[in-house]
């Protein structure tokens, strides 16, 4: 509770879980709320290219479809995009860190070589390099970004592991004869849990950039899905001209991920004093 | 000294390694049947199996990894699919526009990075720092190929400012080649007319690429000074009547900047990286839009031996950080 009012103290912090929290809502109502929900699949050729007006206030695309109807259908796309990801590479490089942390000997040292040869490479171009050898799509896209975010997980959990394995609570549990895998998933696990929820909120802005960046090369979503990256992509033949088309997915992108970030940073300011903003 | 130089650099060959095994296995074990796709699609089964024979694809997989180590050794990266010229050629040819935009990115980011995170925290809790902390999270928040776009339509579509693409206009000449670099063979070539057309080239593709970097750099840069600034020989320096900005500038920045290095050697990743998006928008000819030609035409060795350079380069440029750490603090030296 202590922690909570703290967070609640932190202006900017609030500001993240704001914005997150809408992000979430209007993805979950995504169909509702926007005005012409069937404009994800649907075209209407007439109505192309139209500036922002009363009617569609982001204007239309290139197929005629209500610009800010897309922007709210992406954002289920994006989220949920996130989500999968983050929880993937979390079921990946949890176990990892944490067996690597609490054994010692060669299995420690293959598992952490292996997460530095990941690390070496900018996860970006590791997964544009994985998603076009298992072939572009959505799916491919995810699984690309999965297997390359795994790592900064397992890195976290690893340093906590080594932390805590030293504590007078594992060598008691130890000698109670609690077995390795409760010692730790039901014991280790939730005293790293604090560092492994700041990294999982700023991967989701992460992922959702770099999920737009697949989009955007055209590795990731396929026309006709509401995807911003894809959006984006598709704008650029229509400028000048046409330049809401371009810009309002864009503001999307910048708005969520800058909710995470902000998010993250405060959670971070919570949960670990030592990395304080100093303020 | 030395014996830190040697053991950093000892701890990078089993990483390089690695990143050998990895590319090995993208290329090897990922695509189903690799000498389908050389063979193209209306293949023979007959030819099929030639080509596996040639390119040994039917010996056992540890046999077949020395031939890509041999390979790599010789600096033989196979032949790219777009251009039909082998792909270390193509590479080293594009290299210099790619590290002309790194750095050129970098310089922008850590120039003005730098100066802006000790005003933030100079200047600390006041609207100056809050309007810097929107800049810090929010710099990293764009779609740098949003962003890339953004300003393509503000400064070059609408007010015709800025060249949209490209490295040099079409009607410039380009300079003798000394080292690929245009601002720095254009100057050594006294063409100024091709330098600062190339500055006006390289310009939006730099801030767009620096954007980030510019606001982690400030960002590093605040919370470092902030820190130094409560320790107690600074208050004894104030207390001595040093004036502030003196002991800002020199006393407390150098003290300071440690921790900004270090985040400057890891920004050059996410610079590589940013380069890739930031490079194709730009048509700029270096390394990243190379990358992008090469996914869309599924061109795999070429897309395999960009990530193998840039794994390798990543992986220098962080010896080199850890070295000037090293020579900055020589506590880390004693460390290792």
């Amino acid at each position: 509770m202590l922690v909570l009012r703290k967070f609640a103290r932190d202006t900017s912090g609030m500001v993240g879980l704001v914005i997150v929290l809408t992000a979430v809502v209007v993805a979950v109502l995504a169909p509702r709320l926007a005005p012409h929900p069937l404009d994800a699949y649907e075209s209407h050729p007439l109505r192309r290219l139209q500036a922002p007006s009363d009617a569609s206030p982001f204007g239309t695309d290139n197929l005629g479809r209500d610009v800010l109807s897309r922007v709210i259908l992406g954002t289920r796309a994006a989220l949920s995009i996130a989500l999968l990801v983050v929880a993937g590479a979390m079921l990946i490089g949890v176990p990892l860190g944490l067996v690597a942390g609490y054994y010692r000997g060669w299995m420690p040292e293959v598992i952490m070589r292996v997460t530095d040869v990941f690390l070496a490479v900018p996860q970006l171009i590791l997964a544009l390099a994985l998603a076009q050898l298992l072939g572009p799509s959505l799916r491919n896209a995810m699984l690309a970004l999965t297997l390359t975010y795994w790592p900064f997980f397992t890195r976290i959990v690893f340093a906590e592991t080594r932390r805590i394995r030293v504590s007078v609570f594992v060598e008691a549990l130890e000698g109670l004869n609690a077995g390795a895998g409760r010692v730790m998933f039901a014991h280790i696990l939730p005293n790293a849990a604090p560092p492994i929820i700041v990294r999982a909120t700023i991967g989701m802005g992460f992922t959702i950039l770099s999920a737009a960046v697949l989009g955007f090369l055209g590795m990731g979503a396929t026309p006709p899905d509401p995807e911003w990256g894809l959006a984006i992509a598709e704008s650029r033949q229509y400028l000048p001209e046409a330049w809401w088309f371009a810009t309002f997915p864009g503001l999307a992108i910048f708005l969520v991920v800058f909710g995470f970030n902000l998010l993250g940073d405060g959670l971070r300011d919570v949960v670990d004093p030592r990395l304080r903003r100093s303020r | 000294m030395l014996r830190f130089v040697l053991r950093r650099v000892l701890l990078v060959l089993p990483v390089l390694f690695g990143l050998l095994v990895l590319t090995f296995v993208l290329v090897r074990v990922v695509p189903n049947d690799p000498s389908a796709a050389l063979a193209g699609q209306n293949a023979t089964p007959q030819q099929i199996a030639e080509i596996r024979a040639k390119y040994g694809f039917d010996q056992p997989l540890i046999v077949q990894f020395g031939i890509y180590l041999r390979q790599v050794a010789q600096a033989d990266l196979g032949t790219s699919i777009q251009s039909g010229r082998p792909v270390a050629r193509d590479i080293l040819q594009r290299l210099p526009a790619t590290l002309e935009l790194t750095f050129a990115a970098l310089f922008l980011g850590a120039g003005l990075g730098v100066p802006l995170g000790v005003l933030a925290a100079v200047r600390h809790n006041t609207w100056l720092d809050h309007a810097l902390r929107f800049f810090t999270v929010g710099g990293v928040a764009i779609a740098s190929f949003w962003f890339a776009i953004m300003l393509q339509l503000l400064f070059s579509m609408q007010l015709d400012l800025l060249p949209l693409r490209g490295r040099l206009g079409t009607a410039m000449a380009p300079p003798a080649q000394w080292t690929g670099l245009l601002l720095l063979d254009s100057l050594l070539a006294w063409r100024l007319d091709a330098f600062v057309d190339a500055v006006r080239h390289l310009a939006l593709p730099a801030v767009t690429l620096s954007l980030g970097a510019m606001a982690t750099i400030t960002r590093f840069t605040r919370s470092g000074v902030l820190e130094t600034l409560e320790k107690e020989y600074v208050l004894y320096e104030i207390a001595a009547g040093y004036p502030r900005w003196l002991l800002v500038a020199v006393y407390v920045l150098r003290n300071s900047v440690v921790a900004t290095i270090t985040q400057i050697g890891l920004l050059f990743g996410a610079l590589l990286a940013g380069a890739v998006v930031v490079e194709s928008i730009y048509d700029w000819p270096g390394i990243g839009s190379y990358a992008v030609a090469a996914i869309f035409t599924s061109d795999y060795k070429a897309i395999l031996a960009v990530t193998l350079l840039v794994g390798v380069v990543y992986s220098i440029v962080n010896i080199l950080v850890d070295l000037i750490h090293g020579l900055v603090d020589r506590r880390v030296a004693a460390e290792l």
